[in-house]
């Protein structure tokens, strides 16, 4: 294996790993703050013990999430010395507001973890918005970094240095908050449809449990708003895509000849070589419509673009369908359930509602991840999009492969224990409600 | 008025030392555990980890504000650091990971006994294998090993002998009994009675495996690290320095002796302060020695202004966010 390739393959891992805990430490928050107003204002007790429930969830993943980020901080030194010797001036702003955010995320979870007897009850909410808060914006502030490798802007580029550096516009490059909107309110969705599949997984055990069925009940809530919302995100993102990164747009959608108007392919099975999409269904003029907002506009294919700067097609282009597809999914179930609350039929008395909801709880999590194939190797082979290729930014360290087992080895141990101690949570939960 | 690039230098080291008088005491901590004996060795393990639960989170974040000021005030000196130094760095990350997370399992094992246990041992181990491998950084940045060419950036030196060599392992060492010295002073403070004693006499024992590891890593950053060792020891203000950090590190084992715990909390504090400071001074005005100096590394001046624009906001809101914590967990 060479270098490159361990050292892409050790990044893409502590990303996949860090962003199923990062996810939760944004979003489960606001389910932990929801079901202790729900106790202040109510004063029954079933929300309380939900509160405190999810919060123990919190607990557990957020430390995983901190320490992962950690990692995450340095390995950009450790495996992309050059890009960060050139870049770290232009993006380090938002890592800094960050940090700061984590600072206040971290004394919020402190306090409302290990303060239930020394705060308050309103005190103690209030901590507890404050993670919520604290969490969305360090994912924010994380995210224009990212952006800004999508679309460097910021500085000139005189023989291959940046001058006239401008952190505060880099910061503001034009794919930050389209990125970011995308990103949390797939963080939403995901915990959202998460919670929910472990609480129907629950009722199905214990059928007419309170409070698992209002945990359900909100958890639904908060996924679907987010399932409704994410394709709308991922439209205005899409656009922005077309036009700043037409190549990664050009992956994403297979699209090898160019089009116009274009069609937009669902599923298929791109062949690089050949230049071809097998086996696709295609829309007529509806990818012209979701690029650039009209039923005709042309959409540059990637025979366009020398070879050289093509990301790895088949990659980019089925994760991009597995994102959508899961979405979709999500989207499908939201309408099923929104109907059955229409109709007035007690969500949790469906049995086939709550085996489809635990199918679908790890759903929102696989499109992240999905998401985040399409971000990052669809950017391929750039590091920083049409200026430092990842092969120019990549240490000169030897033996990257001996990291890479080692940390594969780390995370796999470490997701095993979470996950056997999330079950044990969950399970000693469902006995709880039988008492 | 001080250049931006001091000042953003400046604001480094401090972080740098709340990093180690509080996540550094964090592992002291867990260190203590490794040592809990004698008929309170339970109750030792349980003050020590409610000493630590509410809290080691938000000082971790410090960690994570010295890398970020680094790589974006002084890009360059944090590559040349990450290539020279990517054993030792992910030997130190390994230990942050595991004690991080055994630390959240065993809190929430839940009756799981496999977990619990295995959890805890990785923990005491981790807490010791982090700041020795924090000090080996630390000392290898000092020891003046790492060459870079300054023009393209490029790590002239190899990837082994930086690290793997005496000076930095005695830092490792002495950052190790630094952070177990600070925690058993803490604990003095948040004890009370037998407890109190114990963690008294494993506080003095500690500060005096300081003050033995100390005198031969100066007395070898004189013979491995000149660079740094030098002007440690020779320059103008080398003697009335070691003085002051003597006598107050001789301070504060009196007041542990005479049972003045406050008085020895501060004075610790004091003395792991002055030791940071001692590095930067004989260090400056390099970042990375003899190759990366200060205002050649820097990044751009707005860039700088930036950083010290959002550090100033970010303290406006972070002070009263810890004076809180601790007011909550830490009173009395």
């Amino acid at each position: 294996m060479s270098n490159l390739l361990a050292a892409r393959s050790l990044m893409a891992m502590s990303l996949a790993f860090h962003i199923l805990f990062a996810v939760v430490g944004m979003a489960m928050p606001l389910l932990m703050v929801l079901a202790e107003w729900r106790w202040l204002r109510t004063r029954d007790p079933a929300w309380l013990e939900l509160a405190k429930r999810w919060s123990k969830g919190v607990a557990i993943l957020f430390a995983v999430g901190a320490v992962s980020g950690t990692v995450l901080s340095f390995q950009l030194g450790l495996l992309w010395p050059e890009f960060m010797r050139r870049a770290g001036a232009l993006i380090g702003l938002p890592f800094a507001m960050e940090g700061f955010a984590f600072f206040l995320e971290a004394i919020c979870l402190g306090l409302y973890l290990y303060g239930w007897k020394k705060l308050p009850g309103r005190v103690h909410l209030l901590s507890g918005v404050g993670v919520l808060l604290a969490g969305v914006m360090s994912g924010v502030f994380v995210i224009a970094a990212n952006a800004w490798m999508n679309q460097p802007t910021g500085f000139r580029l005189v023989d291959g240095k940046f001058v006239d550096i401008d952190p505060v516009a880099a910061m503001g490059n034009a794919m930050w908050l389209p990125q970011a909107a995308h990103m949390l309110l797939a963080a939403f969705l995901a915990v959202g449809f998460g919670t929910a599949g472990v609480h129907a997984l629950l009722l199905l055990r214990r059928p007419g449990s309170e409070m698992h069925r209002r945990a359900l009940v909100l958890a639904l809530w908060v996924g679907g708003i987010a399932a409704v919302l994410v394709p709308v995100s991922g439209d205005l993102l899409a656009k922005r895509v077309a036009v700043l990164q037409p190549v990664k747009f050009a992956a994403l959608e297979g699209l090898f000849a160019s089009e116009a108007p274009a069609s937009l392919s669902l599923g298929g099975w791109p062949d690089q070589d050949a230049g071809v999409t097998h086996g696709a269904l295609k829309i007529p003029y509806l990818l012209s419509f979701l690029a650039h907002g009209d039923f005709a506009t042309k959409v540059q294919g990637l025979n366009e673009f020398p070879r050289d700067v093509w990301p790895p097609v088949l990659v980019t282009h089925v994760a991009f369908q597995v994102m959508v597809g899961l979405g979709m999914l999500l989207l499908l179930v939201t309408a099923t359930g929104a109907w059955l609350g229409v109709r007035r039929r007690p969500l949790d008395q469906q049995r086939w509602f709550l085996r489809l909801l635990v199918a679908c709880a790890p759903a929102g999590f696989l499109a992240i991840e999905a998401g985040w194939v399409v971000t990052e190797v669809g950017r391929q082979p750039w590091i920083i999009q049409g200026i430092l290729r990842t092969s120019e930014a990549v240490t000169p360290t030897p033996h990257l492969t001996v990291p890479l087992l080692g940390f594969t080895g780390l995370y796999l141990f470490l997701f095993a224990v979470v996950f056997r101690l999330l079950r044990r949570h969950v399970f000693l939960s469902a006995e709880g409600s039988h008492a | 008025m001080p250049e931006p690039a001091q000042l953003v230098g400046g604001v480094l080291l401090l972080a740098m030392i709340i990093y180690v008088v509080s996540g550094g005491a964090d592992f002291g901590g867990g260190v203590w555990e490794l040592f809990a004996r004698g008929p309170r060795a339970g109750e030792q393990v349980r003050v020590l980890r409610h000493a630590i639960a509410p809290i080691w989170e938000a000082h971790h974040v410090w960690l994570i504000l010295v890398v970020v000021l680094l790589f974006t005030c002084f890009p360059p000196a944090f590559a040349a650091i990450m290539v020279a130094l990517h054993v030792p760095v992910t030997l130190m990350l390994v230990g942050i990971v595991l004690r991080g997370a055994t630390f959240a399992f065993q809190s929430y094992a839940a009756g799981d006994r496999v977990i619990e246990r295995q959890s805890v041992r990785l923990f005491r181990v981790a807490s010791a294998i982090t700041p020795l491998m924090l000090g080996v950084v630390a000392g290898a940045v000092a020891g003046g090993k790492i060459r870079v060419d300054a023009e393209t950036g490029a790590v002239l030196s190899d990837f082994v002998s930086p690290w793997l060599a005496p000076f930095p392992f005695l830092v490792g060492l002495m950052t190790l009994c630094l952070c177990t010295f600070l925690a058993a002073v803490y604990m003095t403070v948040e004890t009370e009675g037998a407890l109190r004693e114990d963690f008294r006499r494993r506080a003095l024992a500690a500060g005096i495996a300081v003050g033995a590891v100390a005198l031969p890593a100066a007395l070898g950053a004189l013979a491995w690290a000149p660079l740094i060792g030098v002007p440690l020891l020779r320059s103008a203000w080398a003697l009335p320095f070691h003085v002051g950090t003597g006598g107050i590190a001789v301070g504060a084992l009196v007041a542990l002796l005479w049972r003045r715990f406050r008085l020895a909390r501060m004075l610790a504090v004091a003395q792991t302060a002055l030791i940071l400071i001692g590095w930067g001074m004989a260090q400056y005005p390099n970042v990375l020695a003899p190759d990366l100096g200060i205002e050649q590394c820097a990044a751009p001046r707005i860039v700088l202004m930036a950083t010290l624009t959002v550090l100033g906001i970010g303290t406006l809101l972070l002070v009263p966010a810890f004076v809180w914590l601790y007011r909550v967990f830490k009173a009395g």
